[in-house]
C-alpha cells in the first residue's frame, strides 16, 4: 500500500469558552490518513468537530480562543504542520494544501475582482507576473466551467450567483495545483441542482489533476456518490472509519446506522422513507461531553459498560486489517445488537 | 450613478435651503422688535425707526424672506455691523485660513488615526493595543481647546519650539511670497493643526480598530489566510480595503467635528479663520457675521456628507457597479 | 485645606469605591452585568464618575472655601499647589480645588440636564415618527436631516449673538434641543423594527392606545441604544459647555464651571499653569469615564451578544 499523503494523529483542538471558565474539546483525539489521489469523506452532524478538524490541518483556527494541544500531529510530506514556522506553513497553504469553504457568499472578498483573487495565490506562490497570473485566472475559470471567462475575470463576487461563486472558490483553491484539497461542506449553501454540478466538477477536476480530496459533509448521500473512504465523526472523535462500499453495506456504529437511516432514498418503499428522523436527540455541547462512550445517551443499545468506559477504536475489517475500525463496545458483544429495544 | 447623484444633489440643496430658512426665522425672531429693551437700555425712537428701515423690517415678512434669499443667491451675506464692510469680504479673507487649518488637521487625523487603528488591531488585546487604546480614549475626551492650551504652554511658551499664535510673522513676512515665508507659515500652522488633528486621530483610531477587527472575523479573511498569504498582506490588503469603507462614512462626520473644533482652536492660537471671526463678532454683537458663518459651516457640512457619499460609491464595487 | 476636608475627600473616595462594589455585586450575576464589568476600564470609569458626583454633592464638606471667595488677591493670587491650596489658586486669588468641586456641580449638572432634554426630545420625536410613519415621519426626519447639517456650536453662537443675554437655563435647554437628532433617528429605527413584531400588533388588537403601546412595548426594547447614546452624549455636552464657557458665552463668571475656570486661568498660564490645567484634566477624566462606560454599556446591552 502507498504511503499516506496526510497523516493526522491524535489531533486535539480545544476552545476556551465565552466566560473563560470552561474548555470546549471540539476535536478530541482524531486520527486518520489521506492517501494520494483518493477522496476521503468526513461525515457527522454539525457540532461534531469536522469543520474544526479541517481548519486545524491548515492551522486556520482563530487563536485565541482556540488552540491545538501539544501532542497532536499532522504530517504532510514528512513534516509536522503543527510545528512549522509561519513562513513554511504559508508556503504550503494554498500551494500544496488548498481549501474551499461552506459559504461562497461570504468567503470571497467583496472589494476585489474574482480574477484578482484567483491570481493572487499564483503570484504569491509561483511568482507569476501579473499578466501571466491573469491569464492563469482566465484558464482556471474556464476549467471550472464558467462561461465567458475572459469577461468574468473582471467581475466582482456580488455579480455572480452562489453556484458560480463556489466555482470561483474552487478555481482559486486549485490555481497552484495543490496535492490536497479540503472541501468543507462545499455544497451545503447551494440549491440541489447546483450541488450535483459542483460535486461533479470536483470529481472531474480530481481525475484531471490527480489530487487528494478531503470532503467534509453532513450528508452521507454526498459521500456515497464521491468518496472512496469515509470517516464518521461524533462528539470530537472518530467513531467509524471504512471504505465507502463497506460502510454502506455493513455500518457497525449505531451512530452510522442512524445517519444512514436519515438519508432519503428515492428507491426505498414509502415505509422506509417515513423513518427520516434518524437519531433522536442532539450532539451534546463540546464543553460537556458525556462520560464513557460519548454516544451512549442517544444510543438504543447502550448498557452499563457504555456509560462507564470509553471504547477504543476496534478493528472490524473483513479485508485488509485496519481498513474498517469502529469505536463501539457492541463489537465485543455482538449478540446485544439483535435484541434491538423498541423494534 | 448619474441619476443617483442628481437625486442626492437635490436633497443637499433642499437641506441647505431649509437651513437658510431656519436662520432667517431665528434672526427674525430675535429682531422682531429691535426697539424692545432686552438688555434694559431704552432705545431712542429715531434709532428704532432707522433700524427698522435698515433691516427692512417694515416690509411684510414674505417680501423680506424673498429679498433675503435673493441676496444670498447673489453672494450678498449682508453688511458687518462692527467691521463696516460686507460680510462676504470678511469671510472670503478668513475662509482660506480655516480651510488650510482643517484640511491639514484632516490629513493628520486620518493618517495618524489609520496607522494607530491598524497597529492596534494587529496587536489586539496585547500591551501596545491596550496602552494606545487608553491613550486614544483620553485624548479623544479632552476639550480640544484645552489640549491646544497645554501644547501652547509646553511647546511654545516653555520649550519655545513653536510660535504662540498667529498666521505668520508679519514683520519678516508681510506677504507670503518666498520659500522661507512659506516655511514660517507651516511653522505657525503646526500647533493648531496638530491640536485639532490629534483629538480627531484618537477618535479615528478607535473607529478604525473596531472596523478592522470586525472585518478580520469575516470568512473572506480566512480564505485569504488559507491561500497562504503573508499576514501583512491579509491585514493590509484584504481586511483594510473592506475596513476603509466605514471610514469614508466617518469622513462625513469628521468634517463638522473639525469645523467645530476650529472655532476654539483658532481662538486659542489667534488663527484668523472663520471661527475666530465668528467669536470676535459675537463679542461685538455683530450678528450678520455670525449668521453667515453658521450658514457657511452648514453648507460645508452638507458638502462633506455629499462628498462622503460619492466616495463611498466609488470605493465600494457593490454600489459602484449597481449604480452604473 | 483642613484635616477635616482631607478626611471628607477620603470618605468620598471610599464611598465611591463602595458604590462601585455594590453595583458590581448586584449586577454581576446577570449576563449583561458580567459583560459590562468584563471591560477592564468599566469599573475604574464608574469609580471616577461616582467620586466626582459624591464630591460635588458634598461640596461644603470637602472644600475649605466658598467658590467665589477671593482669599487675598494681593498675596495669594497664582499661588502654587501646596497643602493649604492643593491645586493652587487662580489669578483672582481663589482656591482652584474649591472651585473645581463647586464647578463639578455646575458642569455635571448641565451635562446631565441638557442630555435629559435631548434624550426626552429624541425619544418623543423618534417614537412619534416611527409609530405614525407616513407624512409625520417624513416631516420629522427631514427636520432631523436639517438639524444634523447645522454644526451645533455655530447654531449656539448664532443664538448667543442674536439675543443679548441668554440665561443659563435657556442655554441648557438650547444645548439639549440641539442634541436630540441622533437619538431620534436611533429610536425611530428601533420603533420601526419593534412595531413589526407580533406582540405590538396583539396589543393594538386588544384595543390599547397608540401612546400606551409605545410606552409599554416599544421603549423597553429601544432602551439599550438610548442609554448608550445618553452616556456618550453627556460627555459631548460637557465638552460643548466647556467650549462655550471658555469663550465667555456659557456659564458666566464668577460662578465656577470647568470651562470658565480654564478661561480664567488661561491669561496667566505661563506663570500659573495649575489654574487651567486641573479643570481641563477634570473634564478629560470625566468625559473619558463616560466614554468608557458608554462603550462597556454598548457591549453589555447589545442583544446580539446575549447568546454568546
Amino acid at each position: 500500500m502507498t504511503e499516506p499523503l496526510l497523516r493526522v494523529r491524535d489531533l486535539k483542538t480545544y476552545f476556551v469558552t465565552e466566560h473563560g471558565s470552561g474548555t470546549a474539546r471540539a476535536v478530541d483525539g482524531v486520527s486518520f490518513d489521506l492517501y494520494p489521489g483518493e477522496t476521503l469523506g468526513l461525515v457527522g452532524e454539525s457540532g461534531c468537530g469536522k469543520t474544526v478538524t479541517s481548519l486545524s490541518v491548515l492551522r486556520l483556527i482563530p487563536e485565541p480562543p482556540g488552540h491545538i494541544r501539544p501532542g497532536s500531529f499532522i504530517e504532510f510530506a514528512g513534516r509536522n504542520l503543527l510545528t512549522l514556522a509561519p513562513r513554511e506553513l504559508r508556503a504550503i497553504r494554498g500551494n500544496q494544501i488548498a481549501m474551499i469553504f461552506q459559504e461562497p457568499m461570504t468567503s470571497l472578498n467583496p472589494v476585489f475582482t474574482v480574477g484578482d483573487q484567483i491570481a493572487e495565490a499564483a503570484i504569491v506562490h509561483q511568482r507569476l507576473s501579473r499578466r501571466a497570473a491573469r491569464a492563469r485566472a482566465i484558464e482556471m475559470l474556464k476549467l471550472v466551467g464558467i462561461p465567458d471567462p475572459a469577461q468574468r475575470v473582471d467581475h466582482y463576487p456580488h455579480q455572480m450567483s452562489g453556484g458560480m461563486r463556489q466555482r470561483v472558490m474552487i478555481a482559486m483553491a486549485l490555481v497552484c495545483h495543490p496535492k490536497v484539497l479540503i472541501a468543507d461542506e462545499p455544497t451545503t449553501a447551494l440549491d440541489v441542482t447546483i450541488q450535483a454540478q459542483i460535486l461533479e466538477l470536483l470529481e472531474r477536476l480530481q481525475a484531471e489533476l490527480g489530487m487528494a480530496v478531503m470532503l467534509i459533509t453532513h450528508d452521507l448521500g454526498v459521500v456515497a456518490g464521491s468518496a472512496d473512504r469515509v470517516v464518521v465523526m461524533y462528539a470530537g472523535q472518530v467513531v467509524e472509519q471504512a471504505p465507502t462500499p463497506d460502510l454502506f453495506a455493513r455500518p457497525l456504529h449505531p451512530y452510522t446506522v442512524g445517519l444512514l437511516a436519515s438519508v432519503p432514498r428515492l428507491d426505498a418503499p414509502s415505509r422506509a422513507r417515513a423513518r427520516l428522523h434518524g437519531i433522536p436527540g442532539q450532539v451534546p455541547a463540546a464543553s460537556d461531553w458525556p462520560g464513557g462512550c460519548r454516544f451512549h445517551p442517544r444510543c438504543p443499545y447502550a448498557w452499563d459498560r457504555c456509560r462507564e468506559e470509553e471504547p477504543p477504536l476496534l478493528d472490524a475489517s473483513t479485508g485488509e486489517p485496519g481498513s474498517h475500525t469502529v469505536r463501539c463496545w457492541l463489537l465485543t458483544e455482538p449478540q446485544r445488537r439483535t435484541g434491538r429495544p423498541g423494534s | 450613478m448619474a441619476a443617483w447623484l442628481v437625486r442626492r444633489l437635490a436633497a443637499s440643496i433642499a437641506i441647505v435651503w431649509a437651513v437658510v430658512t431656519l436662520t432667517f426665522v431665528i434672526v427674525h425672531l430675535a429682531h422682531g422688535s429691535p426697539c424692545g429693551q432686552s438688555d434694559g437700555r431704552p432705545v431712542a425712537p429715531e434709532t428704532c425707526a432707522a433700524l427698522i428701515r435698515r433691516f427692512g423690517l417694515d416690509r411684510p415678512i414674505g417680501i423680506q424672506y424673498v429679498k433675503y434669499l435673493g441676496a444670498l443667491l447673489r453672494g450678498d451675506l449682508g453688511e458687518s455691523l462692527a467691521l463696516h464692510r460686507p460680510v462676504a469680504d470678511a469671510l472670503a479673507e478668513a475662509l482660506p485660513n480655516t480651510f488650510t487649518l482643517t484640511l491639514t488637521a484632516l490629513v493628520i487625523d486620518f493618517a495618524l488615526g489609520l496607522a494607530l487603528g491598524v497597529y492596534q488591531a494587529a496587536r489586539e488585546r496585547r500591551f501596545g493595543d491596550i496602552a494606545l487604546g487608553n491613550a486614544a480614549l483620553f485624548v479623544n475626551s479632552m476639550p480640544t481647546f484645552w489640549l491646544g492650551l497645554v501644547l501652547l504652554l509646553l511647546l511654545a511658551q516653555w520649550l519655545r519650539l513653536f510660535p504662540v499664535g498667529g498666521l505668520r510673522d508679519l514683520v519678516l513676512c508681510p506677504r507670503m511670497d518666498s520659500l522661507p515665508c512659506l516655511a514660517d507659515f507651516a511653522w505657525h500652522l503646526t500647533l493648531p493643526a496638530l491640536t485639532l488633528g490629534l483629538v480627531g486621530a484618537a477618535g479615528t483610531a478607535r473607529y478604525q480598530r473596531a472596523a478592522l477587527l470586525e472585518v478580520v472575523r469575516q470568512d473572506f479573511v480566512r480564505t485569504a489566510r488559507a491561500k497562504g498569504l503573508p499576514e501583512r498582506r491579509v491585514l493590509l490588503v484584504h481586511a483594510l480595503r473592506n475596513a476603509l469603507l466605514p471610514l469614508v462614512t466617518l469622513f462625513g462626520l469628521t468634517f463638522p467635528f473639525l469645523l467645530t473644533g476650529a472655532v476654539l482652536v483658532e481662538t486659542v492660537f489667534a488663527w484668523p479663520g472663520m471661527g475666530r471671526l465668528a467669536v470676535t463678532a459675537i463679542l461685538q454683537r455683530d450678528y450678520p457675521v455670525v449668521t453667515a458663518a453658521a450658514l457657511i459651516a452648514s453648507v460645508m457640512v452638507v458638502l462633506g456628507n455629499l462628498l462622503a457619499d460619492v466616495l463611498y460609491g466609488v470605493a465600494d464595487p457593490r454600489i459602484r457597479v449597481r449604480a452604473t | 485645606m483642613s484635616v477635616w476636608n482631607w478626611l471628607a475627600v477620603g470618605g468620598a473616595a471610599v464611598l465611591a469605591l463602595v458604590a462601585v462594589a455594590e453595583i458590581r455585586r448586584r449586577t454581576g450575576t446577570g449576563s449583561s452585568g458580567r459583560r459590562f464589568f468584563r471591560h477592564p476600564s468599566a469599573a475604574p470609569a464608574l469609580f471616577v464618575l461616582a467620586f466626582f458626583v459624591t464630591v460635588a454633592l458634598a461640596a461644603p464638606l470637602v472644600t475649605p472655601y466658598r467658590p467665589y471667595v477671593q482669599i487675598d488677591i494681593t498675596r495669594l493670587a497664582n499661588h502654587a499647589p501646596s497643602t493649604q491650596f492643593p491645586l493652587g489658586t487662580d489669578p483672582f486669588g481663589r482656591d482652584v480645588w474649591s472651585r473645581l468641586v463647586y464647578g463639578a456641580r455646575i458642569s455635571l449638572g448641565i451635562g446631565a440636564l441638557a442630555m435629559l432634554v435631548a434624550v426626552t426630545t429624541g425619544v418623543v420625536v423618534g417614537g412619534v415618527a416611527g409609530y405614525f410613519r407616513r407624512w409625520v415621519d417624513a416631516t420629522l426626519m427631514r427636520l432631523v436631516d436639517v438639524g444634523l447639517a447645522m454644526p451645533r456650536v455655530f447654531m449656539l453662537l448664532m443664538v448667543v449673538a442674536l439675543w443679548d443675554h441668554v440665561p443659563l437655563t435657556v442655554l441648557v435647554l438650547l444645548i439639549g434641543l440641539t442634541g436630540w437628532f441622533g437619538t431620534s433617528r436611533l429610536v425611530r429605527a428601533e420603533v420601526l423594527s419593534v412595531r413589526e413584531r407580533e406582540f405590538v400588533a396583539a396589543a393594538r388588537a386588544l384595543g390599547a392606545e397608540p401612546a400606551r403601546v409605545i410606552l409599554r412595548h416599544v421603549l423597553p426594547n429601544a432602551a439599550a441604544p438610548i442609554i448608550v447614546s445618553a452616556a456618550l452624549g453627556i460627555g459631548n455636552v460637557m465638552l460643548l459647555e466647556a467650549g462655550l464657557s471658555f469663550l465667555g458665552l456659557g456659564v458666566p463668571s464668577p460662578a465656577p464651571s470647568w470651562g470658565n475656570m480654564i478661561a480664567d486661568g488661561w491669561p496667566k498660564m505661563a506663570v500659573a499653569w495649575w489654574a487651567s490645567t486641573f479643570p481641563g484634566l477634570a473634564i478629560s477624566l470625566v468625559v473619558m469615564a463616560l466614554n468608557a462606560v458608554g462603550d462597556a454599556l454598548r457591549d453589555a446591552l447589545d442583544p446580539r451578544k446575549e447568546t454568546a
